[in-house]
């Protein structure tokens, strides 16, 4: 037993040693992110190829804002990027971001994208959309609203009522309907499913190919990732068996969320991480965006890829982000309380 | 030997003492040896009092909503959940091992050692492979269709693999050889003795088996299923892509999308007080029951086992081989289809820098969490003191918690642990520190060893039950201190229970993925968070190669103990 400990004595040196990286040296800019490296992998290259300045990436699926707080001043982190309108906020609520006002920045980026003291910046947008069977559906427009007719009984598809991206939708109806509507609206959009909401948004579309539902809520790029997708035959399959509709509030538009980036409260290379941020604002980054994430560029102006073209005309919605942020934890109650994610039958 | 009725405590020389009572010994008090074993106790804990510290913090605003419409549903699953995948595991892991130990039949050797195999496939990559095997486009299904002539989904009933009887099959497939590993053993090293005295009286096999060999086993199965149970009910993976609403998906949802961290911990906490009041409850249970063997009275003989002819014959390889392709074949299948697609990955560096980091911390943490463990018990045996005995048990509940929680708990320690050094450091010296644990793969390591600590200790602890206290007390009237005793005469004997033990710890840090992705430096990827970024943005078969490389790396270590085991085993009768 005494082997043991000094063993692990030795070992916690040797680790010290063997793992502590670099990432303080200079030329770096450092980013936690909630965005996976390789969709975030491409502009970095960009940005890197044009500045000499590195890039080092950790990527987290919760805790990142935690971490951050934890690790107070020493904290390494630079740049944060995240997806979700809702994480951006929170970040600079819980004291992890800074703000910066850069004139090349906010030229770049239009004000309804980003947060009026520069805590962050939302860089792409992605619209929330229906997937609807090219078989078995003939509509050409289904509003929001229309979830919950009837007529849909057991028709249709969603991932879980919980995640970001349909906490944030639910939101949005919160914030244009009033909660009672939108819960009676969700008690009927429940009894609509074809089944227990699960897994990612791909697999929905798989279940439209596979006849167990006609339509499903799902993001714009992944049909863009699916219908491309060339190692895979079945995501093709499943890209190619539906059509893209966009559905829309009553006087409003098609519900659009945001990935974004924010500088980091103690951001010890804050130089080159203001570079970095005015960098993925860029034309030359959002073009890659558009391009190999099927994102919508936020960009005025800017065309989306061909992919995403061939869907039709977005006419994103007006309602201010912020709004749809305040009311996620409204939204996820309401998913709890209507026990949307129990599926149909319950 | 089960020897009912004595008044609990050690005993000296089980037989022919009055009353049962044992013969007073002086204990030797080490405090030095005890504050040590403390202290370390309470650094396992930490994150656990860490993790309470914040719950104790929170309001209570978000109860009202959990109570009304959280809560009870979650718990009933959670429950049903626990319920089934202990049904499920015990069955099948007390079945396989009696029908290896007991019956002779065609590919026994290698159906004992292949049974161990679904250990090195974690959950979360089972519910996957489950997932696509069994849905409407999978094998299964294409099957019965193309069997009865459906065209589509409306046309026939299927089970839904995504539901909470799906949840329990794949945990149950995957972590039965807990139960299976500490249950043969008992059934190698002692079960046949006695099983033979019940024999030579009389009874038959069945009775046999339900009556004696049971009951003696019952610690191991119970020790087994403590494990699975804690691991199901710290699985978010398997339960997440499943859609099922447990505790732990509760815990996630509080703090995540309501932003309500004290919450979570709050939820958390319980959790964990069920649990130990579960292991309290077991362990008043039995009492009264001691389980080692008395003296050595083991045969000399082996035991033949039973030759099994006709049907019989193929219906038990048959049946044992279910559960190894459930829990194996499955994953394998579906992950080596990908993989096969994708061969060239199995040389990039991206991949053989996560091997390389996943087999350097499981390696390290198996030694540390062993060595930790075995400091534990060995002061609990010295000092039979409450507190320390407290320690020790607590030293364990760490399992329970979900990993990315513990994590959590942790990282506030280790930060605010690193910026005390770092802040006393820079005023007397004049240099920063920077982030030590938090900032390096120590933090990694630390996690692993604090969340496994309770396999380490498990896999010890029932190793040395079945050991006769009279042993070291022996070598002690000899005139060896405690030390050395445990040194010359335990440590060779729970050869095999540290080899189990060591075996587990490193397995399990190498599937380790929640407290791993959240305590990871800049640049270190292991095996694990690998295939998990890869999953998280919806490509999962982008990291079958890492898949198969992680059930690899998990089966070498795997299938080594069990046959280490056996022969260990087999040489002891």
């Amino acid at each position: 037993m005494k082997i043991g400990n000094a063993r692990s004595i030795v070992a916690g040196f040797a680790l010290a040693a063997l793992f502590t990286s670099s990432a303080l040296a200079d030329g770096v800019v450092n980013i936690y992110t909630y965005r996976q490296p390789d969709l975030i992998k491409p502009v970095l290259d960009a940005f890197t190829a044009e500045t000499g300045i590195k890039t080092e990436v950790l990527f987290l699926d919760k805790g990142l804002e935690e971490r951050i707080l934890a690790e107070g001043k020493n904290s390494p982190a630079d740049v944060i990027m995240t997806v979700d309108i809702a994480r951006l906020t929170s970040a600079k609520e819980k004291g992890v971001t800074q703000p910066l006002v850069d004139d090349e920045v906010n030229k770049l980026l239009p004000s309804e994208y980003r947060d009026p003291e520069g805590h962050w910046f939302g860089l792409t947008k992605r619209a929330r959309v229906i997937y609807a069977s090219k078989e078995r559906v003939k509509d050409t427009a289904i509003t929001y609203a229309e979830l919950a007719d009837p007529k849909w009984k057991g028709k249709i598809c969603m991932r879980s009522g919980q995640h970001d991206y349909n906490l944030a939708l639910f939101s949005a109806a919160i914030a244009h309907w009033g909660p009672e509507k939108t819960e009676e609206w969700m008690k009927g959009l429940k009894a609509n499913l074809a089944k227990k909401p699960d897994g990612g948004d791909r697999p929905q579309a798989g279940a439209i190919a596979a006849g167990e539902c006609d339509i499903a809520i799902g993001n714009t790029y992944y049909v863009g990732l699916m219908r491309n997708n060339d190692k895979d035959p079945k995501e093709k399959e499943w890209g190619n068996a539906i059509n893209v509709l966009f559905p829309t509030f009553e006087n409003g538009g098609t519900h659009v969320n945001i990935s974004g980036a924010a500088l980091a409260k103690y951001a010890p290379n804050r130089d080159d991480a203001v570079k970095l941020i005015r960098f993925l604002a860029s034309h030359k980054a959002q073009q890659v965006y558009a391009e190999k994430n099927y994102e919508y560029p936020v960009e005025p102006g800017l065309e989306p890829s061909e992919t995403v073209k061939a869907f039709g005309t977005l006419n994103a919605d007006t309602l201010p982000l912020v709004d749809i942020a305040k009311g996620r934890k409204a939204a996820s109650e309401m998913v709890d309380r209507v026990g949307l994610d129990d599926g149909p039958n319950s | 030997m089960l020897t009912g009725g004595n008044n609990g405590g050690e005993v000296i020389g089980a037989a022919g003492i009055p009353n049962g009572r044992p013969l007073p010994v002086k204990r030797l008090r080490h405090p030095l040896h005890s504050a040590f074993a403390l202290a370390i106790g309470f650094v396992v804990v930490l994150p656990v009092l860490s993790l309470a510290f914040v719950a104790l913090s929170g309001t209570g605003e978000d109860w009202p909503h959990l109570i009304d419409n959280v809560l009870p549903g979650a718990t009933r699953t959670t429950i049903a959940l626990l319920a089934m995948v202990a049904t499920l595991t015990t069955v099948a892991g007390v079945a396989c091992a009696w029908a290896v130990v007991a019956y002779e039949f065609p590919f026994r050797r290698v159906l004992s050692w292949a049974l161990v195999l679904p250990l090195a496939v974690p959950p979360y990559l089972a519910a996957y492979a489950f997932g696509e095997f069994f849905q409407y486009q999978g094998p299964v299904q294409s099957l019965v269709r193309s069997l009865f002539g459906f065209e589509t989904i409306r046309d026939y009933w299927f089970p839904d693999i995504r539901s909470t009887w799906g949840t329990a099959f794949v945990l149950g497939s995957v972590l039965y050889p807990y139960v299976y590993l500490t249950t043969r053993i008992v059934f190698l090293m002692q079960g046949r003795n006695i099983a033979d005295v019940a024999r030579t009286l009389g009874a038959r096999p069945a009775r046999v088996f339900w009556r004696v060999l049971l009951p003696v086993a019952r610690p191991a199965i119970v020790a087994g299923v403590a494990l699975v149970l804690m691991e199901t009910i710290n699985d978010i993976g398997a339960a997440e892509y499943f859609g099922v609403r447990t505790l732990t998906v509760a815990v996630y949802t509080t703090w995540l999308n309501r932003g309500s961290l004290e919450g979570g911990a709050q939820i958390a906490i319980l959790m964990l007080v069920l649990v130990v009041l579960l292991l309290v409850a077991e362990q008043w249970a039995r009492r009264r029951q001691r389980f080692h063997a008395g003296r050595g009275t083991h045969l000399k003989v082996h035991p033949s086992r039973v030759a099994l002819k006709g049907w019989a014959r193929y219906a038990l390889p048959t049946g044992v081989a279910l559960p190894i392709l459930c829990g194996f074949g499955v994953p394998i299948t579906v992950f080596g289809q990908y993989a096969s697609r994708r061969l060239e990955q199995f040389t990039s560096p991206d991949v053989a820098k996560a091997f390389l980091n996943s087999l350097m911390t499981a390696s390290i943490t198996a030694i540390v969490t062993v060595a930790i463990a075995l400091f534990l018990l060995n002061a609990q045996r010295l000092s039979k003191g409450r507190a320390m005995a407290a320690t020790v048990r607590l030293a364990s509940v760490g399992y329970a918690l979900p990993g990315g929680i513990l994590g959590l708990g942790l990282l506030f320690v280790l930060a605010r642990f690193d910026n005390v050094v770092d802040g006393f450091v820079r005023a007397q010296f004049g240099f920063s520190t920077g982030l030590l644990l938090t900032g390096s793969a120590a933090a990694v390591v630390l996690a692993c060893t604090i969340r496994f600590v309770a396999l380490a200790e498990g896999a010890i602890r029932s190793g040395m039950e079945k050991l006769p206290g009279s042993l070291d007390e022996a070598a002690r009237s000899l005139g060896k201190t405690p030390s050395q005793s445990a040194a010359k005469v335990l440590l060779p004997l729970l050869r095999p229970a540290i080899l189990t033990a060591a075996v587990l710890v490193f397995v399990d840090t190498v599937k380790e993925l929640s407290a791993t992705i959240l305590l990871r430096p800049f640049g270190f990827s292991t095996l694990a968070t690998y295939v998990y970024e890869n999953a998280s943005r919806g490509v999962p078969e982008e990291g079958a190669v890492a898949a198969i490389v992680i059930i690899i790396t998990a089966m070498v270590p795997v299938v080594l103990l069990s046959g280490a085991l056996v022969r260990d085993a087999e040489a002891s009768l």
